[in-house]
């Protein structure tokens, strides 16, 4: 049995770590030394639970999807992550985040954003806490997911664009990170995925960690059994795949398959796929697989979706493929596309450019008729309809 | 003798330390800028290593590292401009970058080949104190380098006195909690830092950096420790006439120090 928890020091075997400068010390120290007794608090606990509940509308239904399971020939059940609040499982997060930093007395919040989920998630609960809160997201995204942008603004967030480098996801963490530095006393960073420093990773998959929790009892009411044969979820960092496996980690009958964007190809140049082209290093404070020059230079991925457009993943994903726990795969831009459209004309559901990677890897995966796979929907398309349009007025269908 | 060592035990106040990117202006520019350094009076020089993801750096210091690494500099161009360098002078020279670097590199080789280019002094400061200890400590030691840890206004008294334990090298005191390239002015809430860091007696020689940008802010720090470490201020002035960095430099050193010796002279 190999072990998925941390030790002490935030590492997963040789993954994790806090390489942070001195600046940051100090509020990374207060979270590590008070995340775990906050969350254990049961004030903590009824106040998490009443808002999933109550506001983000959990638990998210266990869908048996018919015509895809025709179609693939297996028993594939979708995880609705898409019908929370804010469309996406980020709110999960954010929402125990939020409860964090109000315990820890803070005054303003920061986030990065990729797709733009994330920065939903945070605007929606700085605005339900009436807390001052900055988005960074890079200029290129701010273009491609401008619906998103708009539903920030509404909420009251100041969207800053990262200018720097590839002006994506990790451009906007770079100066997100900056900003907690210039701000350390009164900022909390809400961290979106399971990056960054010990204890983000941990702390965000215990978060998370409500989808595969809400997975194991669906099972056990629909089949009698409460684990699946296989566990299919995209990882950009990794939350989603984090959450809807954590309950699962340690149980081998249970196949964890992570998702990867391949851009134009793996081979393309033009790709964000971290397990075939990473190799050890650090970002963000993390010791973790990242897509690097032989110098240490961290090369600017592609992926036409914004959300798994990082260089790195998250130290437990780094973990668990090294490990050989959980099983890459990687899909292209134009299957991506391709599988979106599938299953909004299968199942009436408009996946997320993400989620739609997600799907794309059950055409490349191996399993039976009577295999069970829960196919982690982390987030709805609405944001990725200009994309969509695009796809369908191209010549890709003809 | 460490040239580091050397140069704090002969001189205790106002060290002025100068950073610069190296491979910006020009990827050519190393040797040029570390010797109109060393002649125009700086004491000590940091080489910054150009890196894509500088998170404790300024949008300044980030800005001259992609050109710097748009001009080709790699840390094996680095290590031959700091050789040649070093044929040239003797001014203590640190090279600042972050640990992935490193250990893309790997440690022991590039411990090694930083001993052989003529280094004399390391500043990593994402290098956390349990892996330095664990992966790194050993082979600094062996290659008689000294690293050079950060401490902050959040930073306890506790943890800065297991920092200056855990390295004989001088202490980065960052100004205030911000980003290099920030505020000119040393407020009054820096004083009270200063002061407690002071009272902790700590053998570590100790340099003020972040926000130190003219002879003024210089001046002032030096009141306070052993000397100040100038960067962005810097790397602004190089940029302001890239075809002349030789002049530029030893003008920008020169205003520095100047009005400071003229001054201290009680």
């Amino acid at each position: 049995m190999i072990q998925t928890k941390i030790d002490e020091r935030g590492y997963y075997g040789r993954f994790g770590g806090a390489y942070i400068p001195e600046m940051l010390h100090a509020n990374v120290e207060e979270l590590r030394r008070t995340y775990l007794t906050m969350m254990a608090d049961p004030e903590f606990q009824r106040e998490f639970d009443l808002l999933l509940k109550d506001y983000v509308g959990r638990p998210s239904p266990l869908y048996y999807a018919d015509r895809l399971s025709k179609h693939y020939g297996a028993k594939i059940y979708l995880k609705r992550e898409d019908l929370n609040h804010t469309g996406a499982h980020k709110i999960n997060n954010t929402i125990g985040q939020i409860l964090l930093a109000q315990r820890l007395g803070k005054k303003r919040i920061i986030a990065e954003t990729g797709a733009g989920q994330h920065g939903v998630a945070t605007a929606t609960v700085c605005a339900l806490k009436g807390l001052q809160c900055i988005v960074y997201m890079g200029e290129v995204d701010i273009e491609r997911q401008a619906p998103n942008v708009a539903r920030m603004r509404m909420l009251g967030a100041e969207v800053r664009p990262a200018r720097s480098g590839s002006r994506t996801l990790k451009d906007a963490t770079n100066e997100a990170i900056r900003d907690w530095i210039a701000n350390p006393e009164d900022t909390h960073y809400i961290i979106g995925s399971v990056v960054g420093p010990h204890p983000y990773p941990d702390m965000v998959a215990r978060f998370q960690a409500i989808i595969s929790e809400e997975t194991k009892w669906q099972l056990q009411e629909k089949l009698g059994r409460d684990y699946p044969d296989a566990i299919v979820a995209c990882v950009g960092g990794g939350s989603n795949a984090a959450g809807a496996y954590y309950h699962y980690l340690n149980d081998e009958r249970v196949r964890l398959i992570a998702v990867e964007a391949a851009g134009l190809g793996v081979d393309s140049g033009e790709s964000a796929a971290t397990s075939q082209l990473g190799t050890e290093g650090i970002i963000h404070g993390s010791r973790t697989l990242l897509m690097q020059t032989e110098d240490g230079q961290i090369v600017e991925p592609y992926s036409i979706s914004a959300g798994l457009d990082y260089p790195g993943i998250g130290p437990l994903h780094a973990f668990l493929i090294d490990s050989e726990r959980a099983e890459a795969i990687s899909v292209t831009d134009d299957d991506a596309l391709a599988a979106a459209l599938f299953v909004a004309r299968q199942e009436g559901i408009i996946p997320a450019l993400e989620t739609a990677h997600a799907f794309a890897a059950l055409d490349q995966m191996k399993y039976g008729p009577e295999d069970v796979i829960v196919v982690c929907l982390s987030g709805r398309g609405d944001k990725d309809l200009a994309a969509f349009s695009a796809y369908l007025d191209s010549d890709s269908l003809d | 003798m460490n040239r580091l060592s050397r140069l704090f035990s002969e001189k205790d106040r106002d060290v002025l330390n100068i950073y610069f990117t190296a491979g910006y202006p020009a990827l050519d520019s190393t040797v040029p800028i570390i010797r109109s350094l060393a002649e125009a009076g700086a004491d000590l020089i940091e080489v910054g290593m150009p890196y894509s993801d500088p998170m404790a750096d300024g949008e300044t210091i980030q800005q001259s590292g992609m050109r710097a690494l748009e001009n080709g500099m790699t840390l094996r161009v680095l290590f031959e401009q700091l050789t040649e360098a070093r044929r040239h002078t003797d001014v203590p020279l640190v090279m600042m970058g972050y640990y992935n670097q490193v250990m893309q590199y790997g440690p022991k080789r590039f411990v090694e080949a930083a001993r052989a280019a003529g280094v004399d002094g390391l500043i990593l400061p994402d290098l956390p104190a349990f892996e330095y200890q664990r992966d790194f400590k050993q082979l600094v030691e062996d290659a008689g380098l000294e690293v050079t840890f950060l401490v902050t206004p959040q930073t306890t008294d506790d943890r800065i006195r297991q920092i200056a334990e855990s390295s004989s090298g001088f202490i980065y005191v960052v100004s205030s909690a911000s980003i290099t390239g920030g505020s000119s002015q040393i407020s009054d809430k820096q004083r009270a830092y200063f002061d407690r860091i002071a009272a902790l007696d700590l053998p570590n020689p100790k340099l003020i950096g972040f926000g130190i940008s003219d002879a003024e802010t210089f001046r002032t720090a030096c009141e306070y420790f052993n000397g100040a470490i100038i960067g962005s201020a810097f790397i602004r002035a190089l940029g302001k006439d890239e075809d002349r960095v030789e002049e530029t430099t030893q003008s920008f050193v020169r205003g520095i120090l100047e009005p400071t010796l003229s001054t201290t002279k009680r």
